[in-house]
């Protein structure tokens, strides 16, 4: 482990414990489709260095929300596993959970990335539920990115099963995709005395005193934000932050292929 | 209805293809993932590190703390509801079970030894794959071990003896006896014998006899990924 306040003083001096720059992902960084394929709709596992997530995406017929009748649902779950780090406990999720359950969960509803009414399958009785489920395998820092590029990796790859009389035959899939309109994608960018970095590991998150979570869509607009730490931003720095969370996300989406 | 052919072709004493690594946690003592067919698991081990809250605390014996859980996209059907169940929390105290005989807990009193297994795709035969899967993980992990355990399920499908049944078998409508069995590969020790459904004696040891060859196998398997590890060290 590196003590926050060595990682503090490299920083000021503009290196990094790894030795990469302030704004370079770990390598390598890989995508990979259907790693659980039998069970899961679609499926991918993510790898960022050190760190290794999968995402599972469940398909189901269920009652749509009264006021939205005509419209599927989707629900975005992050579980910290104790299989994955020291630092997770069994039990109930617990905060930090939470927040990155919401953050990954908005950056895809904001920004309607799959089309909701393309979900229905009878108005206000059945309409297909989206259920992503992500889970760290080994938590090496920055789950943020990874947890969100293993999400949509997971809508990407997901096929919906078929209907036979009413009820869902997850034994037959048929060749439709998700429809998939755009395509949100997180980077978090740290801040650590002055620097900015990203892709931390955990020592350098340990040290960072506010980060902040970015989503862009493949069309380049802005669909989720989430500021973190106990610091604050100046408004400067937020720009800076989006500046350079626009040209990582544009980074990781050619990992996605 | 009897069951003369298996789904997959497979003969009746053929366990699925089984693969196994090593060292797929990095941030765990130890690790492992192991494949049976389309069913893989996950296992990590952290620890020994002082078990909370004191009083359950043994000065003469470590604790081996095992979960299970199923993925919530790990299920055929439908979705798998996150967290704790009655059935998850079975299987964790059973896989204590089965692979506490080969530790030697007391050169850790007052500790716990945390398992974590971890279902990404289930085919029938989780605890098995996790049993044997952790029992790597823990042997990664460097601790002193009696054996290894290797875990694998035998059961009786529309009358017919056979081992390591898929999820078709495991739902056979001609019948289906499903009977998870770890041993000790060295001894012969059985450590884990559980069973689903209704089976005569003789079917019963005809079976269990089978998962003991299967054992076998997959014992081969655990130990080939073991060393793989250290040849991949070496190079």
């Amino acid at each position: 482990m590196i003590s926050a306040s060595y990682i503090n003083q490299i920083t000021a001096k503009g290196f990094r414990a790894d030795g990469r720059k302030f704004d370079e992902y770990r390598q390598p960084v890989s995508v990979e489709y259907g790693i659980s394929a039998k069970s899961a709709e679609g499926s991918a596992r993510v790898k960022i260095g050190g760190t290794e997530v999968v995402a599972g995406v469940k398909l189901d017929l269920g009652t749509p929300y009264s006021d939205r009748p005509a419209e599927g649902t989707i629900m975005v779950n992050v579980e910290l596993l104790p299989l994955s780090s020291t630092k997770y406990e069994s039990g109930p999720p617990d905060v930090s959970a939470i927040e990155m359950s919401r953050v990954i969960d908005r950056g895809i509803r904001e920004c309607d990335a799959v089309d909701f009414k393309k979900l229905c399958v009878t108005p206000g009785e059945k309409v297909w539920m989206v259920f992503v489920d992500i889970y760290p395998i080994n938590a090496d820092g920055n789950l943020f990115d990874a947890c969100s590029l293993a999400a949509l990796a997971a809508l990407k790859d997901a096929k919906f099963p078929k209907i036979v009389d009413g009820i869902v035959d997850y034994k037959e899939r048929t060749k439709d995709s998700l429809p998939i309109q755009k395509m949100p994608l997180e980077c978090t960018v740290w801040k650590v005395g002055s620097e900015f970095l990203i892709d931390p590991t955990v020592d350098e998150e340990n040290a960072a005193e506010s980060r902040l979570t970015v989503a862009f869509t493949d069309k380049g607009a802005v669909c989720a934000l989430q500021k973190g730490g106990k610091l604050s931003l100046t408004s400067e720095d937020i720009g800076k932050m989006v500046d350079l969370a626009d040209k990582k996300t544009k980074e990781l989406r050619g990992y996605l292929k | 209805m009897k069951y003369t052919k298996r789904n997959d072709g497979r003969k009746f004493d053929e366990s699925r293809k089984v693969e196994a690594k090593v060292g797929v946690v990095p941030n765990a003592l130890g690790s492992a993932m192991l494949k049976i067919g389309k069913t893989v698991a996950v296992a990590a081990v952290y620890g020994p590190k002082e078990l909370f809250p004191k009083p359950l605390q043994n000065p003469l014996r470590g604790r081996l703390r095992c979960t299970y859980n199923m993925m919530a996209f790990s299920g055929a059907g439908d979705r798998v509801r996150p967290g704790p169940s009655r059935r998850s929390k079975e299987i964790a105290l059973v896989t204590e079970n089965a692979l506490d005989p080969v530790l030697d807990l007391s050169a850790f009193p007052k500790t716990v030894i945390d398992v974590h297994i971890e279902l990404i795709q289930t085919d029938a035969g989780t605890r098995c794959a996790g049993i044997s899967a952790a029992s790597m993980a823990l042997a990664d992990a460097g601790f002193r071990m009696k054996d290894m355990v290797a875990a694998v399920a035998c059961g009786v499908v529309g009358g017919q003896p056979l081992v390591d049944l898929d999820k078709f078998e495991e739902d056979y409508e001609g019948g289906s006896v499903d009977i998870p069995v770890a041993m000790m590969p060295r001894t012969g020790e059985i450590t884990l014998l559980q069973l689903d459904g209704e089976v005569d004696k003789k079917d019963l040891m005809k079976a269990v006899e089978m998962a003991k060859v299967g054992c076998m196998q997959i014992f081969e398997v655990q130990k080939a990924a073991l060393k793989a590890k250290y040849e991949e060290a070496k190079k």
